[in-house]
């Protein structure tokens, strides 16, 4: 059941987590692990619960029962910013750009904080604007001026300024073009040579499977299933069962 | 009608003076509401209690200045505490709650003015009692600072939210706090602090205000009530469009004041209220939505 399953100590573990959204019972129990510096795909189809085990691992939804673990430590009753100050990046769906903003001012939403020399916020922009210079061409304009692709770019970017263990990325792809989503490909892999582990939710399969090396497959809010993604490569029975494509 | 040109212009300046201590009222009252979206009705006994907190420290030190920074700061405070016991726990409820709960705020504030101060008017002490001569007017300078202090308040406001990370981390709040708060910004306490700012404004135009009217405990309904249509008028949450507003109303009651008496003028900014409210209820002063 746990192909390549982590032995240490995960630096994400969710444990039997359920979530409600009024009355309705959105998660059933979902369980998964991120180990350090890992990509871990979260596949399944709409309306299933991915969005929502982000929103949990990231504080946004609270579980009414069972733990989320970072780095071994239960989180799962701390206010979101505290998360995000122990080190997880959160890139949601809708991108959530502070749209009046400068890109440079969304970028110090998450680098201006205590314990950051100035030369390291200095050190962390300048990185930031090397990896996506059409950003740094843009550093003074308005975030909700940007393109659907740059303000995707600005939301990973400003995630990367909290210089996170993990960036919880949801449907990065989405409404892009086809152009972008190869860029997006290569961020995410930019991503684990910084050694940073993404949980990533896509409805782009080829991409889960190429950038990701473990798959989860969550169906009716609980996982189901969990591979590696190189079998999955040269087997693709199970995406046709739990995504029907 | 024949108004002479000297009356337009003291009028022009009466408004702008009253306009700018009104938009010091309604940009703390715009800046809560833009934040958090709460209405606050204790707004008005902020800017009173500031009044008397100045009276106080005026009375013990001799110190106008003084007095305006305690005032400033107590009630800053006490809006931090006022925020922590009764709007906090009421967070994403309906905006129905937090209105009643200030509206028990100010009922609560102002009863205690009145049975600790009593129903007689206290005065503040003008820091300078100068005049010029305008025309025909002696024209006190100390209306002349008022308005100089408010501009330079609001403009010191301005600079901190453009600049610096309080200013980043309110802003980023007000657009989108579940986002700010992802991305590790300590929103309880941005609400908070921006609550305890926009009440320390309030009472810093209490103090500043008091000498020309006296400071009683229901001072600050009528004030609170023309912050209000500002903030309608300027558009809800949108600091530069109460500002001008406040100007805009100010100087209608002014120059409406040259024909009907003071107190008549006062319809002038129920008119502008309710045309706003049928024709363009975002706001007078916003641009308009695409």
């Amino acid at each position: 059941m746990s192909p390549g399953g982590t032995t240490v100590q995960p630096l994400v573990k969710v444990e039997d987590i359920h979530t409600y959204y009024g009355k309705s019972h959105i998660l059933h129990g979902v369980s998964l692990e991120v180990g350090k510096g890992e990509v871990v795909g979260l596949l399944g189809r709409n309306g299933v619960g991915k969005s929502t085990t982000l929103k949990a691992i990231m504080g946004l939804v609270r579980p009414s029962r069972g733990r989320v673990l970072f780095e071994g430590q239960a989180i799962a009753h701390l206010p979101a910013h505290r998360l995000a100050r122990l080190g997880i990046g959160y890139v949601p769906e809708d991108r959530r750009i502070f749209r009046l903003l400068s890109v440079t001012e969304n970028l110090r939403t998450g680098l201006d904080r205590h314990g950051v020399s100035k030369s390291r916020k200095a050190e962390l922009l300048d990185k930031v604007y090397g990896y996506f210079p059409v950003l740094a061409e843009r550093r003074n304009q308005a975030g909700g001026t940007l393109s659907g692709g740059e303000q995707q770019m600005l939301a990973i970017a400003r995630a990367m300024m909290l210089e996170p263990k993990i960036i919880l990325l949801d449907e990065p792809t989405e409404g892009l073009m086809p152009r972008m989503v190869g860029e997006i490909g290569q961020i995410i892999h930019m991503l684990r040579r910084e050694n940073v582990a993404v949980l990533l939710v896509e409805q782009n399969v080829p991409l889960t499977l190429e950038a990701g090396q473990r798959i989860y497959f969550i169906e009716k809010g609980v996982v189901r299933h969990h591979a590696l993604a190189s079998e999955l490569r040269v087997n693709d029975a199970v995406i046709h069962q739990y995504l029907g494509v | 009608m024949g108004i002479p040109v000297e009356q337009i212009l003291i009028q022009t300046i009466n408004g702008v003076v009253t306009g700018m201590i009104l938009a010091l009222v309604a940009s703390g009252l715009t800046l809560i509401f833009g934040i958090m979206e709460v209405v606050n009705f204790a707004h008005g006994e902020l800017f009173m209690l500031g009044a008397y907190v100045g009276v106080l420290i005026l009375a013990a030190t001799g110190d106008f200045w003084l007095a305006l920074a305690t005032a400033t700061l107590a009630i800053a405070l006490l809006g931090a505490v006022i925020y922590l016991t009764t709007l906090r726990p009421l967070l994403g409820r309906d905006p129905l709650y937090t209105i009643l709960a200030t509206f028990g705020v100010s009922l609560v504030l102002q009863n205690y003015a009145l049975w600790q101060f009593g129903p007689v008017a206290r005065k503040i002490e003008e820091p300078f009692t100068g005049q010029f001569t305008l025309f025909y007017l002696s024209y006190p300078w100390y209306r002349i600072v008022i308005a100089l202090l408010s501009a330079a308040i609001i403009g010191a406001l301005w600079l901190f939210l453009k600049f610096g990370t309080w200013g980043i981390w309110i802003r980023a709040t007000t657009q989108d706090r579940v986002m700010a708060q992802a991305m590790g910004i300590p929103v309880p306490w941005v609400l908070t602090g921006v609550f305890a700012i926009g009440a320390g404004m309030a009472a810093a135009s209490g103090v500043l205000f008091g000498p020309l009217v006296g400071v009683t405990h229901v001072m600050g309904v009528d004030w609170v009530l023309k912050a209000f249509i500002v903030v309608v008028v300027g558009g809800m949450g949108n600091l530069a469009g109460s500002i001008a507003a406040a100007i805009f109303i100010s100087l209608l009651e002014a120059y409406a004041s040259l024909w009907v008496s003071p107190a008549q003028a006062v319809i002038v900014s129920f008119v502008v209220l309710i045309l706003t409210l049928l024709f363009r209820p975002t706001g007078l002063f916003v641009p308009t939505p695409k």
